[in-house]
């Protein structure tokens, strides 16, 4: 159990004359939770964006669970166990709670060329849909249409409908984004509950989030890690306090 | 397979490329910068055959039918955009294809209406009305020869504009990414008007300058729009160097297809199948071409979007 | 499932519908005006084609603007085994022609929709304005291509001398074959709508509603497209054989774009991602057609600018506005 569950190496990604990713290696093992750290426009999404396939990187790999997935889409990353959530909420705005999540159990439920049986009707997904919302914090919300939840609750919907895909690995592009003081508490606790049992590279800029949640830190400025390691040791590094920190 | 023949069906590619630019020129700015689908595009090229048709008709002057074109054509194009366009820009594709269509109809009947159901048809001016002998012993037509100049001069003018011009640099920052534009704080309504001015005008010089060519008549642009469409997919959304090396492409492939397909078959068929096939074959080659493009670049040669 | 609560608004006006399409006939005979059975024959096999098309523009969200190509691939299938069939000849110097029903209506429909397996292949590539564009350039290219072929008739067509044989059925009565197609119709909307609430379905929705959200949840989101694309092509081959048969007289004008136009407009006139609004928006167009035409010979006049009105103001369709939104 020592090899990495991900392993991102010397990525680079270039936006005309802007360098997005520079030269960036990064890994997570299993069941831990390494967080992102940095200012913003210092690359974070873009860096999110190359490990779950969405951009293709110009140069560098990355490994997941032992293969390398450099060459592969982000559907068939997520087939084997990289599931992502997006810092802006990307989910089925029509559907209902429940039919968001049904639809991720749905994804890794083999394949769906069945014409037939009503999907809405199907205990196979449902159960597990209604499961994940339970764990999520959503019960009693499963009918509501995903666009006219609260904007806290379709955050927590955004991690639900990663989670259902029953990944070995959760890309989290900034889950406290807009929430208030008590969704962001109701959000730490539901990270927390997964923490172990899944492993989380989070992205973030909630603080006290990122202390809390954190096993490991590295800090991206300019496309590039200027420190990883121990949330104490990041901290009180003299370097990330200069460039990002400021007064922690 | 006689030399010359091959040189005249050139040119004759080169002219129908000319004309495909005209309009793909506009239509993948349009495309680019408003992400507007604008399946009346068409309509204006009409526009500009009729109003130089029926100015040229009443001076006796082509190129007073060619000049009045422009700006009618600009005009009618301008008009449209504020008036019924500018409520699209926000829609889906959908909405703005079932729009425009709308249009078509609307514009066709129009049409129909104020000159009636029969073709008008324009003489070739008569200083263009000979031939020149770009080689010894192979005439072609001044007129063609005459569109294909005009349109070397405006790719050039164009080139200018966009590459050369604060107008032409904020049309292609537009292409390639139009929300910055606006948080730049350009009016960037008034910047669409202008690029749609810009496109319908080039319609309209289509148009005009088609008119003694091809009949005038209604429904005369939509059979052109669709090659046009062919040749901004060939080329790329919202590059007009796209737009370029696309509709060259089309007319080429287009009119040699058309001129020596059939020839060329008969190398390995009877003459009957080589002239059926060669026929079928040849209306499809442009879009075969496209298929085939579309295969290794899903987005075109050379896409303003990355 | 309960079924004994109070009927859902939906259920009285699809129950009315249906109702009405099966008197339709002893009416017409009775007022003595056969003509409304030809005319609601034509509405039963545009409803088909329109409901096909929202299968992948309503519930899928691709802007298919060569749904006609089918439609005529499937018509020409028909015309084209009829006259070998007539001749004794083989198509392409393999094939028996034939007039039997049972054979030719499923033979336009494998036709129809492999033609749109190869097209979609290739369309579904793209997306956005490409989409659009391409699939209007591959439906006009079959037009040419159709034109081109001087052997069945070129611009001018090809015509049936009798309509297919089916056994027990005399098609050739209009009303027999007015209850085949409508038949036909009841259907494939039953099919249809199994399918559209499907695995299958859902994933087509999904991707209508956020393609990316679907391939970052790791479906594979180009094969179900393409299987929608596939099964709507075939479904709009088989309305192609029933107008060939309607109207014993296929031509390329059935492939014409604007014909694809006037297909999408009856999926957005009668309510898109219904199955069931493009029927009635078929009717609604069809009726509208000849009424306007009796007005005025410049009806269009008046098309194009409603058209747009109702594009831009009228959300849900006729079916939405008679269900009252209850159109899941």
């Amino acid at each position: 159990m020592n090899e990495p569950l991900l392993r991102a190496e010397a990525l680079e990604k270039r936006f005309g004359a802007v360098t997005a990713t520079d030269k960036l290696s990064l890994d997570v093992r299993p069941g831990e939770v390494h967080a992102l750290i940095g200012p913003n426009g210092a690359g974070k999404t873009t860096a999110i964006a190359q490990i779950a396939g969405e951009l293709s990187p110009d140069a560098g790999e990355v490994h997941f669970d032992g293969r390398p997935i450099t060459r592969l889409g982000m559907a068939a990353r997520a087939r084997l166990g990289l599931a992502r959530s997006f810092q802006i909420t990307s989910l089925f705005a029509g559907f209902s709670a429940e039919d968001n999540v049904a639809m991720a159990v749905q994804a890794h439920a083999g394949h769906s060329f069945r014409f037939w049986r009503d999907a809405r009707l199907d205990p196979a997904l449902r159960g597990p849909a209604r499961l994940v919302l339970q764990l999520a914090g959503l019960q009693g919300r499963e009918a509501v249409p995903a666009g006219r939840l609260a904007h806290g609750e379709q955050r927590q919907l955004e991690i639900a409908v990663a989670l259902a895909t029953d990944p070995k690995l959760l890309l989290l592009d900034e889950p406290m984004a807009g929430l208030g003081p008590d969704e962001s508490v109701r959000m730490v606790k539901l990270l927390s509950r997964l923490k172990g049992r899944v492993a989380m590279l989070l992205v973030e800029h909630d603080m006290d989030a990122v202390f809390a949640l954190a096993d490991r830190i590295t800090v991206i400025v300019y496309g590039r890690a200027i420190a990883s390691g121990a949330p104490a040791d990041i901290r009180s590094d003299a370097a990330v306090r200069d460039a990002y920190l400021g007064t922690m | 397979m006689n030399g010359l023949l091959v040189l005249e069906q050139i040119l004759n590619g080169l002219q129908l490329g000319v004309m495909l630019f005209l309009l793909a020129a506009g239509l993948t700015l349009i495309f680019g910068i408003m992400d507007l689908i604008n399946l009346a595009h068409g309509s204006l090229y009409m526009v500009g055959a009729y109003v130089a048709a029926t100015v040229a008709q009443l001076t006796g002057s082509f190129m007073l039918g060619l000049l009045a074109a422009l700006p009618a054509a600009a005009v009618v194009g301008m008009a449209v955009e504020v008036i019924a366009l500018r409520t699209l820009y926000e829609r889906s594709h959908l909405d703005q294809v079932l729009a425009t269509f709308g249009l078509i109809l609307f514009f066709n009947e129009l049409v129909r209406i104020v000159w009636g159901p029969q073709a008008i048809f324009m003489d070739v001016p008569g200083a263009l009305s000979g031939t020149v002998e770009i080689i010894p012993g192979a005439p072609y037509p001044t007129f063609r020869l005459a569109i294909i100049g005009a349109g070397i001069v405006v790719a050039a003018l164009l080139y200018v504009l966009v590459a050369r011009t604060r107008v032409g640099m904020l049309i292609r920052a537009g292409a390639s990414n139009r929300e910055m534009v606006g948080a730049l704080g350009v009016d960037v309504r008034l910047l669409y008007t202008l690029v749609f001015g810009l496109g319908a005008a080039l319609a309209g010089l289509a148009g005009a300058m088609a008119g003694p060519l091809l009949a005038v008549e209604v429904g005369m642009g939509e059979g052109i729009l669709i090659l046009t469409f062919v040749v901004i997919v060939i080329g790329g959304i919202g590059s007009i160097r796209g737009a370029l090396v696309g509709a060259l492409l089309v007319g080429l492939v287009d009119t040699l297809g058309r001129a020596f397909l059939p020839t060329l078959l008969r190398l390995v068929m009877d003459p009957a199948t080589a002239d059926g096939v060669g026929a079928s074959l040849s209306s499809m080659s442009i879009y075969i071409l496209m298929a085939a493009i579309l295969v290794l670049r899903p987005r075109g040669l050379f896409p303003a979007h990355v | 499932m309960s079924r004994l609560r109070r009927p859902r608004r939906r259920d009285v006006v699809l129950l009315g519908a249906l109702a009405g399409a099966l008197l339709l006939p002893p009416l017409a005979l009775a007022l003595d005006e056969p003509f409304y059975v030809s005319l609601a024959s034509r509405i039963l096999i545009y409803g088909l084609a329109a409901a096909s098309l929202d299968l992948i523009l309503g519930f899928g969200g691709m802007v298919s603007f060569g749904h006609a190509a089918f439609v005529g691939a499937g018509g020409y299938a028909v015309g084209i085994l009829f006259v070998h069939g007539f001749d004794g000849s083989a198509v392409l110097g393999l094939l028996p022609g034939s007039d039997n029903a049972l054979l030719v209506w499923p033979a336009a429909m494998l036709i129809a929709g492999t033609l749109a397996l190869v097209i979609g292949a290739i369309s579904l590539r793209t997306g956005g304005v490409y989409f659009i564009m391409i699939t209007l350039a591959f439906a006009q290219m079959l037009y040419f291509f159709f034109v081109s072929l001087e052997a069945y008739g070129g611009d001018d067509g090809l015509s049936l001398y009798s309509r297919s044989r089916a056994p027990g059925l005399d098609l050739a009565d209009d009303t027999t074959f007015y209850y085949v197609c409508l038949g036909v119709l009841v259907l494939f909307l039953w099919l249809g709508r199994r399918l559209v609430d499907s695995r299958f379905g859902m994933v087509l929705r999904g991707v209508r509603e956020n393609e990316r959200r679907m391939q970052a949840i790791g479906f594979p989101t180009y094969r179900y497209k393409l299987a929608g694309f596939a099964i709507a092509g075939a479904v709009a081959g088989l309305s192609g054989a029933l107008i060939a048969n309607h109207t014993e007289f296929v031509s390329p004008a059935l492939m014409h774009w604007t014909r694809s136009g006037e297909i999408m407009v009856m999926v957005i006139l009668g309510g898109m991602g219904t199955l069931f609004g493009p029927v009635f928006g078929a009717a609604v167009l069809l009726l509208l057609e000849e009424v306007l035409s009796t007005w005025t010979e410049h009806w269009m006049l008046v098309l194009g600018p409603l058209l747009i009105l109702v594009v831009l103001f009228g959300r849900r369709g006729v079916y939405g506005w008679l269900v009252g939104g209850d159109t899941r």
